[in-house]
């Protein structure tokens, strides 16, 4: 039982590297079988995201052997010459396999570090091949195992509190004021990058109703059509202002488009209740004047990027916690596949015993004629009882006993104390 | 046995302010709800140490300084875990409790008043006075809650965010939970002080007992200006931050009648 990963992530690899290695649910579908098929694994998962491609697997043969293997077979899949893949290869064995994958899971290996989708992402990945039958119990429990330390981090650190996008820190102060926003209004102004990050955050949020502007009123309608809003006339300010609850503005503009008389008056039409602007175009394209009115709430893309400055270094400091959970689920892992070993290594030195126990017999018997056919089954049987006793007391302690298993470090002491004649189970 | 409870109730407080404290900078929602768990149990000795207390002198706890202050406490911490489930927010619990801590610790330590005569007995007087405190503690915590609404309002208006403010209840939720407390307080003072006339009633029969007590006079003012903060919080020009200074204010106006013309005007309301 050996566990094996070959993979590539944002670190490794380019993004061109990257697309040609991604794997559809299909394609990892189809992967896992001939990988299972042409017997280079016993159990596999893959994870494909748009940072990561990884290939989990167990298999009971050398697992650098399988690694190579492994390497090899994703270059043939994806149509890419080995030159350019391996270079952007990892490949983990064992414990490193384990910790790697809980350190995914708990977004410690993201590019946004510790965001949140990659546990829904892992989550998935393990649904489906579970559901597609190409895992086994080793990859069960390491992926359950994966998503309770994703869990954990996530509810006992707080690696992924804080918003790290300016969009999100956006809406996280917004809901600072009014709290859910799915009762609330917005407007946005603009249908550039940046104003369709704010809009997929809104409607993430449930937003009621959405309001959409551009001076492009073509760019402005195609933007509400995907989106699900309602498009404004661009200038029509007056009945513009007067809606929402939340107002973004991304236009490239000269002179503020939003002066502080235009908003005065908008919030005397909507009898002065909060307002959140949220200024994200450069030059700005709301008068600075405006964060004077009573009831408003005035942020600009400087005061955002400060905010997820301070959520980076935030979130920093709380990697250490976050890597000791890691630490703490690797080594519950580490003791349960022991104590799966054990339990094979055991199977296998009883059978050796008995196998010994009769050639024993046999050697004793070999010319005697001192015990009747009855006499040599009930030796035989309680030969068996001893070695039962002698081998299930121990095995009693090791299966239990944690710190006791730690002491012999390693089952090839056994192994070769008793096994050196024999494969390995 | 008074002070075995009043000893428990003290610790489950100040454990439960703890808890509720770590609540609020770590999120853990486990924290949280030993947080309201201890809280309860406070709750529960704080109850006990006034029914002993009440057994001790012979008479209901709102007799003296100690024993008001002691209910006042206790109908704080009532009318807080009420709207904690109410609006499901933990977060102004590490406010709340200092005030009641207060509240409870000044009790034991003030001097001794539990001679003072008492004039006046009867069920409708007994609620009479529990509505009256009950409402002054909602009012006080509406002063909290409207002390937070001003803080966090102030951070975000001057983009100065710090780690709490992220845990804090949104501000519109803030201004419900005041309104609400408000409401509670608005409502029993209006019955209070009508119970509190018709126990006049009743011992205009027998004593010689005056309506124009100026404790009166100064609650039916305070009960105004609640009456407007209320109305007031609903309207453009009020609604937000000026609101919120109007409950501060409100709250100065409550503290004033408990402490001043309870003391030094009242002749019949010295402790309630």
């Amino acid at each position: 039982m050996e566990i094996v990963l070959v993979g590539l992530n944002f670190r490794t690899a380019p993004v061109e590297v990257r697309e040609k290695v991604s794997f559809s649910h299909e394609q990892a579908l189809r992967a896992s079988e001939e990988l299972r098929a042409r017997g280079i694994l016993e159990e596999t998962l893959v994870l494909s995201t748009c940072n990561r491609s990884e290939v989990y697997g167990v298999h009971p043969v050398g697992n650098r052997e399988s690694a190579a293997a492994l390497s090899s077979y994703l270059s043939n899949f994806h149509h890419v010459h080995p030159e350019q893949l391996n270079p952007s290869l990892y490949h983990h064995y064992d414990h490193d396999v384990v910790r790697h994958l809980f350190r995914v899971s708990a977004g410690l290996e993201s590019m946004l570090l510790g965001e949140a989708e990659i546990l829904g992402q892992v989550r998935e990945a393990y649904l489906r091949a579970h559901e597609d039958h190409v895992t086994g119990p080793v990859l069960n429990r390491l992926f359950q195992a994966a998503l309770e330390v994703g869990k954990r981090v996530r509810s006992e650190t707080e690696l992924g509190m804080r918003p790290m996008g300016v969009a999100s820190a956006g809406m996280k102060l917004a809901e600072r004021i009014f709290g859910k926003l799915n009762d609330r209004s917005a407007l946005v102004l603009g249908a550039g990058t940046i104003s369709e990050q704010v809009v997929s955050q809104l409607r993430d949020r449930n937003i009621k109703n959405l309001y959409l502007s551009n001076r492009s009123g073509e760019k402005a309608e195609e933007f509400a059509k995907q989106y699900a809003g309602t498009v404004i006339e661009w200038g029509e300010w007056d009945t513009a202002l007067r809606l929402p609850d939340v107002i973004v503005s991304a236009v490239g503009v000269q002179e503020p488009l939003l002066t502080k008389s235009l908003i005065e008056k908008a919030m005397a039409a909507r009898g002065n209740r909060a307002l959140f602007l949220m200024d994200l175009g450069l030059p700005r394209n709301i008068a600075p004047a405006v964060a004077e009115l009573y009831n408003t709430y005035l942020y600009t893309m400087d005061d955002l990027t400060e905010i997820v400055q301070q959520n980076r270094n935030a979130r920093q400091s709380e990697v250490p916690k976050a890597e000791a959970l890691v630490e703490e689920h690797v080594g519950k892992f580490i003791s349960w596949q022991a104590s799966v070993e054990l339990i094979g290594v055991l199977d296998t030195l009883r059978d050796s015993l008995k196998e010994r126990r009769a050639a024993f017999l046999q050697e004793k018997f070999a010319g005697t004629n001192r015990f009747s056919p009855e006499d040599r089954e009930h030796l035989g049987v309680l030969m068996d009882e001893l070695v039962e006793r002698l081998l299930i007391a121990p095995a009693e302690r090791l299966r239990t006993e944690k710190e006791f298993r730690k002491k012999i470090q390693s089952l090839e002491a056994i192994r070769e104390l008793y096994l050196s004649d024999r494969g390995k189970p | 046995m008074t002070h075995t409870f009043a000893v428990l109730t003290v610790l489950a407080y100040f454990a439960s302010m703890g808890l509720y404290l770590r609540f609020l900078f770590s999120g853990k929602e486990l924290t949280g709800r030993l947080a309201t768990l201890l809280m309860f149990l406070g709750l529960v000795a704080h109850y006990l140490a006034l029914l002993m207390r009440a057994r001790g002198t012979h008479t209901v706890p709102y007799h003296d300084l100690q024993g008001s202050m002691v209910l006042f406490g206790w109908l704080l911490a009532v009318t807080y875990l009420c709207l904690e489930i109410y609006h499901k927010q933990r977060t102004v619990g590490g406010f709340v409790l200092p005030v009641i801590l207060v509240f409870f610790l000044a009790a034991y330590l003030v001097p001794d008043h539990s001679n003072t005569p008492t004039t006046v007995h009867g069920v409708v007087f007994a609620l009479h006075v529990t509505l009256s405190i009950l409402a002054y503690a909602a009012f006080a915590l509406s002063c909290v809650l409207s002390l937070i609404y001003l803080a966090e309002e102030r951070v975000l208006r001057m983009r100065r965010l710090g780690e709490v403010v992220w845990r804090l209840p949104p501000l519109e939720l803030l201004e419900r939970m005041s309104h609400t407390s408000v409401l509670v307080g608005l409502v029993t003072i209006a019955v209070g002080t009508s119970l509190g006339f018709l126990t006049v009633d009743r011992q205009l029969a027998t004593e010689h007992y005056s309506y124009f007590d100026p404790k009166y006079v100064f609650t039916l003012f305070v009960l105004a200006l609640y009456a407007i903060y209320f109305r007031l919080a609903r309207t453009a020009a009020w609604r937000g931050a000026r609101a919120s200074k109007l409950c501060v204010f409100n709250f100065v106006l409550v503290v004033v009648n408990f402490a001043v013309i309870n003391i030094y005007f009242s002749q019949h309301h010295r402790y309630f």
